[in-house]
């Protein structure tokens, strides 16, 4: 089945990548034959904060932005992030969240906590919930920076392209000598949630998935 | 590097990038810009083509004159900025369409509806109206790049310079777009001698004004019926006049209603309105920021909603809109509580070095526009004022002047390489003329880094990535009357402490070089560094290091048993760790242990 149109918001901190790993994906839909729309916050924002991009694919895409509650898919590179933006998820819709923790300034200097219950707070907001551990498919990959790509081939369980689409969006947008390992990377994020693992994981709820 | 110029295809584009394509194509040969968020990547992009040349200049009133100067010569040209920037750039924008063009003649403003990296969100199509220049205003990337084509040809036929205006979600949204092979301006590069049209002494300014309101009322007859003011006729019990980013989200919310998309900002059409308003039950307008259309729409002594309904503050979105014009509530989940994560001064960046020192001063700090604004935000705290490219030096002299003896010794300003050559340089030559004793510190990174790291007059390369000749920073100081100038070490706290001490404290104009190339230059990050860890032996959780506001170093809290069980005094909160990945080796929390518990990384 094609999912004819979505909305997919990505989240995650000044350095993890989400730009590129955005523009892997909107190339893919791109290259699939959809109208694609992204928008995204440079300049203050890169520089450790929370970063986001807003993207929309459909036959006729006609906002850069998404309206809160409406997101069919929040891939979030780090934790608290996707608690930050959960409220752009649609109920019903899909969550894939890298349980990797980075500690905002006020929890670095030891002034608040890291909350504890992340998990619980997103498990109440949708019950279509993936954790993964994308750090560590990155660390195997001895390519740290790769996590974006880690996270990009994960949430593509949830989309509606072939996985040929993705891979050739990565040889048509990075530099030759970083393909591979990003192919490889996204390998790894895609095979976290197999179809099988996605049938047998207790700590998650199926639906939608391809 | 150079992008191919395929026949016809279709690429996703950023407005921004859209904006260089058009330009491309439009055959421009001259542009100049200084780099500003969210316009940076127009120049950026633009200076990847074949055949063009493009340029950093060192503020936005030069990189319009560049433009005007190639314009003049009979070449089409572009200057691009940020909204603000349109305010340095203002005096040469205002007598430029007086004068008139010969090669078409862009100046594109990037505006920032929301602040998400500016200072205001000051509505620029003020100044298409202040300055009698017609303004294109596109709604996506694709009109981005078509627009920016009209807009060299509507330069040349109505002989008069042309706005492009964005805002941050065209200059950084993407879409799609068809790509076409670039066209041969019809003008011929020369420049043709004619003092009545260049050389606006006030005879012959007074007569190019009344050109200047001749050619403001052919552009309004053009406006009537130009093909992007355009009408799309829905259900007549909803009419929308829009432009912009703010189509797109009327189109998501009210795809069924009438819809006027404004594609040119000003001037504005009069018969095309009130055949519109007529033509519908209700009319609302919907527009970011300023009443610019409201005003004109209502002047016309139409009925209709704007700003009553439309917020005035802030970017918009569908939902915004849907609510505003149904007044209806749509209820949506409450954001969750999470500790904030605030932008932050890289690990590795050498500002931070000099914040904390200067922190410990307890002088009044002014600040400036750059990376290094981040250092108001806690922990460091060590930035009091923050105004616009340059105001810092001229704050401080001020407020030296103002407190007099209160005053000596207790005020800095601080300002970054690319923004003392942006417009601190005459700051600083007036703190020396007018005897004033502040002292400056010079943030040389060796880069604009703000922006994403961009070339400057004092880095060596040009934006096409020539070498060049560098201004000399001592040099230039000196040479504008300042006779201590030193250069420090940021990364080195101590010596920059002492120094920062007894130049705040001598009574004479003083410059403090703080020289330390930025931690995402290329050159910096291939280099060798050091990796520090926090030995857990000997941390005994006192947060001296915390103190740096460093992301590399992190806090682990500990419960009364976890610390006994680490062997601490059960009192002991938690400890500090550095993070390896992102520790970038500076070396500037080490000294800070009393401990001695941080120390260099063995592999």
């Amino acid at each position: 089945m094609t999912v004819a149109q979505g909305d997919v918001f990505l989240a995650g901190v000044g350095g993890q990548g989400t730009l590129l790993a955005s523009e892997v994906l909107c190339d893919a839909f791109l290259l699939s034959g959809y109208d694609v729309k992204k928008s995204e916050i440079h300049g203050m924002a890169q520089r450790g904060g929370s970063v986001t991009t807003h993207l929309r694919f459909g036959p006729k895409v006609f906002s850069p932005l998404i309206e809160p509650g409406r997101a069919d898919l929040l891939v979030a590179f780090e934790k608290v992030e996707a608690l930050r933006f959960a409220h752009y998820l649609r109920p019903g819709g899909c969550m894939v969240v890298n349980a990797q923790e980075i500690s905002p300034p006020a929890v670095a200097t030891g002034q608040e906590r890291y909350p504890a219950d992340v998990p619980e707070r997103l498990a109440a907001v949708t019950d279509r919930l993936y954790l993964v551990d994308a750090l560590a498919a990155a660390l195997s990959l001895r390519e740290v920076r790769s996590v974006n790509m880690v996270m990009i081939g994960a949430a593509s369980r949830f989309l509606p392209l072939p996985e040929e689409a993705y891979e050739k969006a990565l040889k048509g947008s990075l530099p030759e000598r970083i393909v591979a390992v990003n192919v490889d990377a996204f390998r790894a994020g895609r095979s976290l949630l197999s179809p099988a693992k996605l049938r047998t994981d207790p700590h998650t709820v199926r639906g939608g998935d391809r | 590097m150079s992008i191919p110029a395929p026949k016809e295809s279709i690429r996703l584009l950023s407005g921004n990038e859209a904006i260089a394509r058009g330009a491309f194509e439009a055959g421009v040969r001259v542009a100049s810009a200084y780099p500003g968020t969210p316009s940076t990547e127009i120049l950026e992009n633009f200076a990847r083509y074949d055949g063009v040349y493009a340029e950093w200049a060192p503020n936005e009133k030069v990189a319009v004159e560049v433009a005007i100067g190639a314009s003049m010569a009979g070449v089409r040209a572009m200057a691009a900025m940020k909204h603000v920037g349109v305010n340095v750039a203002a005096d040469p924008i205002f007598t430029v369409s007086y004068t008139g063009v010969r090669g078409g003649l862009v100046i594109v403003t990037a505006d920032d509806p929301e602040l998400h990296s500016s200072q205001n969100e000051q509505d620029t199509r003020h100044y298409a109206v202040a300055a009698k220049i017609p303004m294109l205003e596109p709604s996506d990337s694709s009109e981005a790049k078509e627009f920016t084509r009209l807009a060299f040809e509507l330069s040349e036929k109505f002989d008069t310079p042309v706005f492009l205006r964005t805002t941050t979600r065209i200059s950084h949204a993407k879409g799609t777009v068809r790509l076409e092979e670039p066209v041969a301006p019809p003008v011929l590069p020369g420049f043709i001698p004619d003092a009545a049209k260049w050389v606006m002494l006030p005879v012959n300014g007074k007569r190019r004004h009344a050109v200047v309101e001749e050619r403001l009322k052919a552009l309004r007859e053009f406006a009537e019926t130009f093909y992007e003011n355009r009408t799309e006729w829905g259900d007549r019990s909803l009419g929308i006049v829009t432009s912009g980013v703010s189509y797109q989200y009327v189109k998501e919310a009210f795809p069924d209603a009438s819809v006027l998309k404004i594609g040119l900002a000003y001037p504005l059409p009069e018969r095309l309105f009130r055949e519109f308003a007529a033509g519908v039950s209700r009319l609302v307008v919907v527009e970011e920021l300023d009443p610019h259309l409201e005003t004109h729409v209502k002047s016309l002594g139409i009925r209709a909603q704007g700003k009553e309904r439309i917020p005035i503050v802030g970017e918009l979105d569908p939902r915004i809109v849907r609510q505003a014009i149904t007044g209806e509530a749509i209820p949506v989940r409450a954001p969750e509580p999470v500790p904030s994560r605030p932008p932050n001064l890289c690990p590795g960046c050498p500002h931070r070095g000099l914040f904390f020192a200067l922190k410990k001063l307890k002088v009044t700090v002014t600040g400036d526009i750059g990376c290094y604004t981040l250092a108001a935000l806690p922990p460091l705290g060590a930035m009091d004022t923050c105004i616009c490219m340059g105001a810092s030096i001229g704050n401080a002299h001020g407020m030296e002047k103002a407190l007099g003896q209160d005053g000596a010794g207790k005020v800095v300003a601080v300002i970054g390489d690319s923004t003392f050559l942006h417009s601190g340089v005459t700051g600083l030559m007036n703190v020396v003329y007018n005897r004033g004793t502040s002292t400056t510190i010079l943030l040389d990174n060796d880069i604009t880094a703000m922006t994403g790291a961009q070339q400057n007059p004092a880095t060596g390369k040009t934006l096409q990535g020539e070498p060049t000749r560098r201004t000399d920073l001592p040099a230039l100081c000196r040479a504008l009357g300042v006779e201590h100038v030193y250069t420090v070490d940021p990364h080195d706290m101590e010596q920059t402490e002492k120094v920062l001490r007894r130049e705040v404290a001598r009574p004479e104009p003083s410059v403090i070089i703080t020289k330390a190339p930025c931690a995402l230059l290329p050159d910096h990050r291939r280099k060798k560094r050091p990796v520090y860890e926090v030995i857990a032996d000997l941390c005994t959780g006192c947060k001296a290091c915390s103190r740096l506001g460093c992301p590399a170093i992190e806090w682990v809290p500990f419960t009364p048993e976890e610390a006994v069980a680490a062997g601490k005094k059960a009192t002991q909160k938690g400890m500090a760790r550095i993070s390896p990945l992102l520790c970038d080796g500076c070396n500037q929390c080490p000294p800070l242990c009393k401990f001695r518990a941080i120390l260099e990384k063995k592999p």
